[in-house]
């Protein structure tokens, strides 16, 4: 035994080792073996990122070329530093600070040396840099703006970061990604996917073909272009009418919910996040926390809706019989609640529907609010149903509109307030601010422009969406998701003397002073009281502006809703934009100039400026 | 009259395989280190492959010189030898330079010369010559306090360098005496302890204190009841011991080991639980292992041919022409060509065992022994690393590793043993 312990234990090594080699060589094909060959190159061929067009073909934004000089530490080899320096025009302490970044991210793999060069430097570099061993350039491709509108709605692209290469094991580093809108929502449509070629070196590091004559090479997909629904001309008008003032402007197309526009105040050029800047300039927009202009107010805002919320209110009652167009009540320049006055502007007396609409009675809707509820059993059944009625208006939702970002908004159900105040021990009149859209409901802009289109179509709306068609194809094919009609729980014949209420606020109500020849339409203005702490003191500030509309009355082409912050009663800021918008929409011209006149010139920064003035403030001045 | 000359008697297998061994080993430190601008001179003693042909040409005139030297002197002086080799490996720490961070050294001008593989050699002789010695009986514990101490103290010396590869081929010199004799339950035990602290390692010590407390009763109550047992003492001290070790395994984990030796047992069992850790680990200490076997695995059937290699050139490998040079073999030459050289290493060792088997003195036979057990641990422990079946420990590939002092005592070891067995039949007196 001892004698053979030796012979023994080098045949059992020896054939140990030969099976090993049997299964690292003949039978195991590492998965990384090709991608840990430094002798075969990975190259990527990129696609060109998909163009976007507006609703009328109108080019939104396309693609530039970018240049930058490129370093693989490894293959720097004898570098005249001088010549070099010079050439590409570099400080000796810059080029030795970002060298030594290179070399700490990896010696093996490209890092950004110059970043961005333009055309004409690429021009005169592209021959002479050969001579320097270790260094190229590379192309990249950017993102080029025909227009300085949108930045909101098209979003922007950035590299991507380590998280995202977690995320998601397609991108590598220095490749693009989708960060907001559009371009997040589509980044694969638009993207398309790159190509691979594994290239093979000899080992002087020589390009001898292509590895196994391209067997595991793929061809890149082209990114597609996307059209969208925006009306460039309608989105640029707007956002010149918001000058110096915050809010939101959501319109669309009630006939197929395709949003027209899409409007944040104060917005920015999508070209400041482009390229070199984009870092500098997104870093100070996001800090700026007071107008913050990165915070999409269009759908990420979620005010009191204000009197606009009164037609619905109106529509419930009609649809369970409570009220009928005729039901009159009388404003005493106010309601009681518990003995408690609450005032009403509109002039007092007895109201019918059409006219507690155009003169936005308080008293009307109220009075309209208790009534419903007395009608049922117990509170929370009324409040189910009612909260059912107003979720089919797209309230309290996120829509399924397609963008990456949006806010529900609030529609307070009964368990909403069985938490606040106990299972039954709540009723209407504590919840009565809703009557007249204040209180718990909160909305955002694209939801109140939804719920107008919804009246204006008399009852139904098809799910707000931005995508139009992609490379020529129709969203109805590519996504028919996005454009699903939803109906209201209403009966469409409930409709009518709301939208003659609606009318009537054009022709006597509240906007009476904004009408434009020749265009019918309905409108409903919304004056929202809010609130802000200073110093940890509840302070009431100048109301916000809210207005919502649809017009042609007869054939409803557009639906608008428009908040502007602190721009006082509905009439003012929303109201006036209302009406050259739409005039704009649908005329391509504006005959009210005196309106757009005062919209252009008049911005809002006084207002905003009072809470952070540190002294006692008035609100809700009249004088402009 | 054939056989006379001594050329014509040495064994011709073994002779071939060696020679075919060194030429090939050279054509591959050749290419993993010739540079890309194109071949230099053979001999440019400023390249590795030229050293290297030197060296091997210092060892052919260092063997003329040994073949008109009896083996009987080399026997006589084999003692002093190995107290002067003693001398030297202390004579380091004094007079070393420190390279890589092991203190290992001499510096002679030009080159430098590494007395533990001198040592390896000594360490062989003084061992052959001990257990040879009338009266010394490995049955005895005396002697077998004696023979552990002269693997022993060579072990310590170098530990101290730090360098524990070779402390490790010393070790392999324990093959030798139970080869002589030495129970072989010394042996089982000496296995059984490296088993118990890897499995301590990965199943915890709570598990394994159990497990081994119910394997040795099980052992206990089921083991052939024989006359000849190993003694009382065994039976007590052993299971003591390796419950000893269980316990103690993860306090010398995590205190007596270093960091590097913890990320090896890391990597080597898989103890690392957090997968994004067990990565880093794998593509830092592990890196070698990672670059060879994808290299090797690249290799496929016949390899990219010489010269060819891609991975093995330049800088993916490290160390791919001293430690990692089996890389190249896979990956320029093949599986077959990889085969054969791992049959060429198991044919020549067991060659070795045959004419060891066939000595008549007990010296040359057990200094046979000793070259066996030097060869076969670098061998075992050399290619298991490359493939990655056994934890980082440097030690060069016999004959192929490019490393001057390494492949000249290789060469000069395995030549003493072969002109024993050549003057096998010659009567020697004193």
């Amino acid at each position: 035994m001892s004698r053979l312990l030796m012979s023994f234990s080098i045949i059992l090594v020896g054939m140990i080792f030969i099976g090993r080699l049997v299964s690292l060589q003949l039978f195991y094909t590492p998965s990384t073996l090709v991608e840990s060959d430094p002798a075969i190159t990975k190259e990527y061929i990129y696609p060109e990122r998909g163009f976007i067009y507006d609703r009328n073909n109108e080019l939104l934004v396309s693609n530039q070329a970018a240049y930058d000089v490129m370093v693989v530490p490894r293959e720097v080899r004898e570098l005249d530093t001088l010549a070099f320096l010079e050439l590409l025009n570099l400080d000796r302490e810059v080029f030795e600070r970002r060298m030594k970044r290179a070399v700490n991210y990896s010696t093996r793999l490209p890092s950004v040396l110059v970043p961005s060069l333009s055309k004409e430097r690429y021009a005169v570099l592209q021959e002479r840099l050969r001579r320097f061993e270790g260094f190229f350039i590379r192309k990249k491709s950017l993102r080029s703006y025909h227009t300085k509108s949108a930045a909101n709605v098209l979003g922007y692209i950035s590299e991507v970061n380590p998280s995202d290469m977690r995320a998601n094991p397609y991108y590598i580093a220095g490749e693009n990604i989708g960060r907001t809108g559009i371009e997040r929502q589509y980044e694969e449509t638009l993207r398309g996917k790159k190509g691979v070629r594994y290239i093979q070196k000899d080992r002087y590091n020589r390009e001898i073909g292509s590895y196994q004559e391209g067997a595991l090479d793929s061809v890149p997909i082209m990114g597609s272009d996307l059209q969208i629904t925006i009306d460039k001309t309608l989105q640029e008008y707007g956002e010149r009418l918001m000058t110096g003032k915050r809010g939101g402007i959501v319109a669309i197309e009630p006939s197929s919910g395709e949003i027209l526009t899409m409007i944040s105040g104060p917005t920015y050029d999508p070209a400041l996040l482009v390229g070199r800047q984009r870092s500098k300039n997104y870093t100070e927009m996001y800090y700026d926390s007071l107008a913050r202009p990165t915070w999409d107010r269009s759908i990420l805002a979620e005010p009191s809706p204000g009197s606009p919320f009164k037609t619905l209110n109106a529509l419930v009652a009609l649809q369970e019989g409570i009220i009928t167009p005729n039901t009159t009540f009388t404003c005493y320049d106010g309601f009681y609640v518990y003995g408690d006055k609450r005032s009403c502007h509109c002039g007092g007396g007895v109201r019918d529907l059409i006219s507690g609409i155009h003169h936005s009675c308080n008293a009307y809707f109220a009075e309209t609010f208790r009534a419903y509820y007395r009608n049922f059993e117990s509170t929370a059944e009324a409040h189910d149903l009612w909260t059912t009625h107003m979720k089919s208006f797209g309230l309290g939702d996120f829509l399924g509109v397609d963008l990456p970002t949006g806010r529900p908004g609030r529609i307070p159900d009964t368990d909403y307030y069985d938490r606040a105040y106990g299972p039954n021990r709540w009723v209407s009149t504590y919840i009565i601010s809703n009557a007249i859209g204040q209180g718990e409901v909160a909305a955002t802009p694209l939801q109140l422009a939804n719920m107008t289109a919804a009246i204006a179509n008399r009852g139904h709306f098809f799910t707000p969406h931005l995508l139009k068609a992609v490379e020529g194809r129709d969203v109805d094919d590519v996504k028919p998701s996005l454009t699903q009609r939803r109906n209201t729980t209403i009966d469409p014949k409930f409709f009518e003397p709301i939208i003659e209420g609606m009318e009537e606020v054009y022709l006597q109500g509240t906007a009476r002073y904004l009408q434009v020849k020749d265009i019918r339409i309905a409108g409903k203005t919304g004056t929202v009281e809010n609130f802000t702490r200073i110093d940890g003191k509840k302070t009431q500030l100048t109301d916000h502006s809210v207005f919502v509309a649809f017009a042609p009355v007869e054939d409803p082409k557009i639906a608008i809703a428009i908040y502007i912050e602190n721009g006082y009663f509905g009439a003012r800021y929303a109201g006036h934009i209302a009406s050259l918008m739409i005039e704009k929409y649908l005329k391509g011209s504006i005959s009210r100039t005196d309106l757009e006149q005062r919209m252009l010139t008049k911005t809002l920064e006084h207002e905003y400026a009072k809470p952070l003035s540190g002294k006692p403030f008035k609100i809700n001045e009249n004088a402009w | 009259m054939r056989g006379s000359f001594l050329l014509f008697r040495l064994d011709g297998l073994s002779m071939f395989l060696i020679v075919a061994l060194t030429a090939f080993g050279w054509l591959n430190i050749y290419s993993t280190t010739i540079e890309v601008d194109g071949a230099a001179a053979l001999l440019d003693l400023t390249t590795s492959h030229g050293k290297q042909l030197f060296f091997a040409l210092v060892a052919l005139a260092a063997m003329i010189v040994l073949s008109f030297i009896d083996e009987h002197l080399i026997k006589r002086y084999s003692s002093i030898s190995y107290l002067f080799g003693l001398t030297l490996l202390l004579g380091l720490f004094v007079f070393g330079s420190t390279i890589a961070g092991a203190t290992s050294w001499y510096d002679l001008g030009p080159i430098n010369f590494q007395p533990s593989e001198l040592m390896k050699l000594l360490t062989a002789l003084a061992m052959a010559k001990f257990l040879s010695d009338t009266g010394v009986s490995l049955q005895r514990s005396t002697d077998q306090f004696y023979a552990v101490l002269i693997i022993t103290i060579p072990v310590l010396l170098v530990l101290m360098q730090p360098d524990p590869g070779s402390a490790l081929v010393y070790l392999s010199l324990f093959l030798v005496l139970f080869r002589e004799g030495l129970p072989l339950y010394y042996f089982f035990a000496v296995l059984l302890t490296g088993l118990t602290f890897s499995l301590t390692l990965m199943f915890g010590r709570n598990a394994l204190l159990i497990g081994t407390a119910l394997g040795f009763l099980t052992y206990f109550l089921i083991r052939p009841k024989k006359k000849k047992r190993p003694p009382l003492l065994f039976d007590v001290l052993f299971p003591l011991t390796q419950l000893g070790i269980v316990a103690l395994t993860p306090w010398v984990f995590s205190s007596i080991f270093k960091q590097h030796h913890r990320d090896r047992f890391s990597l080597w069992l898989g103890l690392e639980s957090d997968p994004e850790k067990m990565l880093t680990i794998k593509q830092t200490i592990g890196y070698n292992t990672y670059q060879a076997e994808q290299a090797i695995a690249s290799g496929r059937w016949w390899g990219k041919g010489f010269l060819q290699g891609t991975r093995t050139k330049g800088d993916f490998v490290p160390a791919q022409h001293t430690d990692y040079i089996f890389s190249s073999v896979g990956e320029e030459w093949g599986f077959v060509v990889s085969a054969l050289v791992i049959l060429a290493f198991v044919g020549l060792l067991l060659r070795f065992v045959q004419l060891a088997d066939r000595q008549k003195q007990a010296f040359h036979r057990i200094y046979g022994y000793g070259v066996i057990s030097i060869l076969f641990i670098h061998f075992t422990i050399n290619i298991g690393m490359v493939l990655g079946l056994l934890p980082t420990i440097g030690i060069p590939l016999p004959f192929f590793s490019y490393g001057g002092s390494g492949l000249f005592f290789f060469l000069l070891m395995c030549f003493i043993f072969l002109k024993m067995d050549a003057n096998r039949h010659k009567t020697h007196f004193n």
